[in-house]
């Protein structure tokens, strides 16, 4: 049985004592306070996939890169061509010189001189450090915002609706867009993007109007939603999972993101190495995995075919829509066909190789 | 009939309840609770041997695994197979549908050094 987390020196969102209010199950996330569920993690997987669910996502960092040469300064940091027409946004890895992943973040243009980049949680300061290290040779200017910004995911086939009776005109705007927009009275923006393979939007306020989004939704019949169906919903949707899926030491290759990868477009930080292992071939790549028998595989869990070990797991789940899924990295030879076993505390569990993602539906 | 008030618990979370020399055993309401949504368990095979406080069963929740340790020694005579199709029972009711085994158990002793509900409750205070 795990145990509860000691709340002290633990960082809170504004959104902290709302979930908390709602029965939100508090843990430890990198150091944030955030709820890992409310009622249950399989209601809240219901919710988002048939209704609308929301996310307590403050956590994650707004870092805004502005100046002449702002998106000069984004391509050379990012692998994907990142647009810079204003209002679209861009998913993409940042990867050192070795061509390993960073960081994983949308990059959304405001203007052509001024983008906002969405962060992961636990990788704010290193990733400002890394934009600053590498903002010498451009006419930027780099700012971590993130203390100054709530945000909810707002999620599920109902969730567009639920967010038209805050925000005029959201349902008309585009995957990946952003939008500058008033509510309650203090600017925000909202992005119709997620991390559920579900449609919806996130939206980020001031820490004062962002608790009272979070009230109009909840009295709209909106579910809270904790970390733990966050989990799920993303496996399922086959995303990645930073410093789970990837811990420094893969390449977006590797990481099954090739698609992420411009090698076209102008020099970019670590080109010369993704280069090479594009030449060279791949010895392993994330691999998804569907156990066909019972239990419930995890990160960490060893991935064999006839008794020698071909992978091993970085994420792994109960699904409520396939049951045990996970992803790993495996052999490049490892076959669909093959049949394969997954060691789950000791007991081998027949599974199969299977293309990502696992669900596939609207986004 | 085992319920919450005439069972005995481990400081694990196990409870145990002892009819003759055997004992059916589960978990706690508050584990239950805390553990969430169970998807899957691993119980132990019938005729497997058990020592008091040995891992001996894994209750799968949606985000985590959880070991379950025997309170009591002895050989398992039984499992609750219902839950190998139904394993969502043990949050419905931890201390009726819901008991995991059953221990043939090899030091009634043990029993009594476990606490009562009152004393477990105050442990999970």
């Amino acid at each position: 049985m795990e145990e509860s987390v000691s709340q002290n020196n633990l960082k809170k969102t504004p959104l902290c004592a709302a979930c908390e209010a709602a029965g939100g199950k508090m843990v430890d996330f990198h150091g944030w306070l955030l709820p890992v569920q409310f009622e249950s993690i399989i209601a809240e997987h219901k919710a988002v996939r048939e209704g609308a669910g929301m996310f307590d996502v403050s956590h994650m960092g707004q870092v805004f890169v502005e100046g002449p040469d702002a998106w000069r300064f984004l391509q050379y940091i990012n692998t994907n061509n990142i647009k810079n027409t204003a209002g679209c946004g861009t998913y993409s890895h940042m990867v050192n010189e070795k061509g390993c992943i960073i960081d994983d973040a949308i990059s959304f243009c405001l203007t052509p001189e001024k983008f906002l980049v969405v962060v992961n949680a636990a990788c704010i300061d290193t990733d400002v450090a890394w934009f600053k290290k590498h903002a010498d040779k451009f006419n930027v200017q780099i700012t971590d915002d993130s203390a100054h910004w709530g945000m909810i995911a707002l999620q599920g086939p109902q969730a567009l609706a639920h967010a038209a009776k805050l925000i005029n005109g959201v349902e008309s705007m585009a995957r990946f867009t952003i939008k500058e927009i008033t509510l309650f009275g203090a600017k925000g923006y909202v992005t119709r993007t997620g991390y559920t393979g579900e449609d919806g939007v996130e939206i980020m306020a001031s820490p004062e109007a962002i608790v009272k989004v979070w009230d109009a939704l909840l009295n709209a019949g909106v579910k809270p939603c904790g970390l733990g169906a966050r989990d799920v919903l993303r496996l399922e949707a086959g995303y990645l999972l930073n410093g789970t899926d990837a811990d420094g030491t893969q390449t977006p290759y590797e990481a099954g993101c090739g698609w992420v990868v411009k090698l076209a477009k102008e020099d970019f930080i670590g080109k010369a190495a993704l280069e090479a292992q594009k030449a060279a071939g791949l010895k392993r790549r994330l691999t998804g995995f569907m156990l066909t028998g019972a239990g419930v595989p995890r990160g960490g869990c060893k991935v064999f075919k006839n008794e020698t070990e071909v992978g091993v797991l970085t994420s792994g789940t109960y699904s409520p829509l396939f049951k045990g899924i996970a992803v790993g990295y495996a052999d490049t030879n490892l076959q669909e066909a093959d049949a394969v076993e997954i060691e789950v505390h000791g007991r081998k569990i027949p599974a199969k190789k299977v293309k990502t993602p696992f669900y596939k539906n609207r986004v | 009939m085992h319920t919450a008030e005439n069972s005995k618990y481990a400081k694990t979370h196990e409870w145990a309840y002892l009819e003759g020399d055997v004992a059916t055993v589960g978990i706690s309401d508050h584990a239950q609770q805390e553990i969430g949504d169970i998807v899957f368990i691993d119980l132990p095979k019938v005729g497997q041997q058990v020592s008091a406080g040995q891992n001996c069963c894994v209750i799968e929740s949606v985000k985590s695994a959880s070991e379950i340790y025997a309170p009591l020694s002895g050989e398992v005579t039984q499992v609750n197979e219902a839950l190998k199709t139904e394993p969502g029972l043990v949050n419905q009711e931890a201390h009726g549908k819901g008991w995991l085994f059953k221990i043939k158990v090899s030091a009634p002793a043990e029993y009594e050094s476990l606490m009562d509900l009152a004393a477990y409750q105050a442990s999970v205070k």
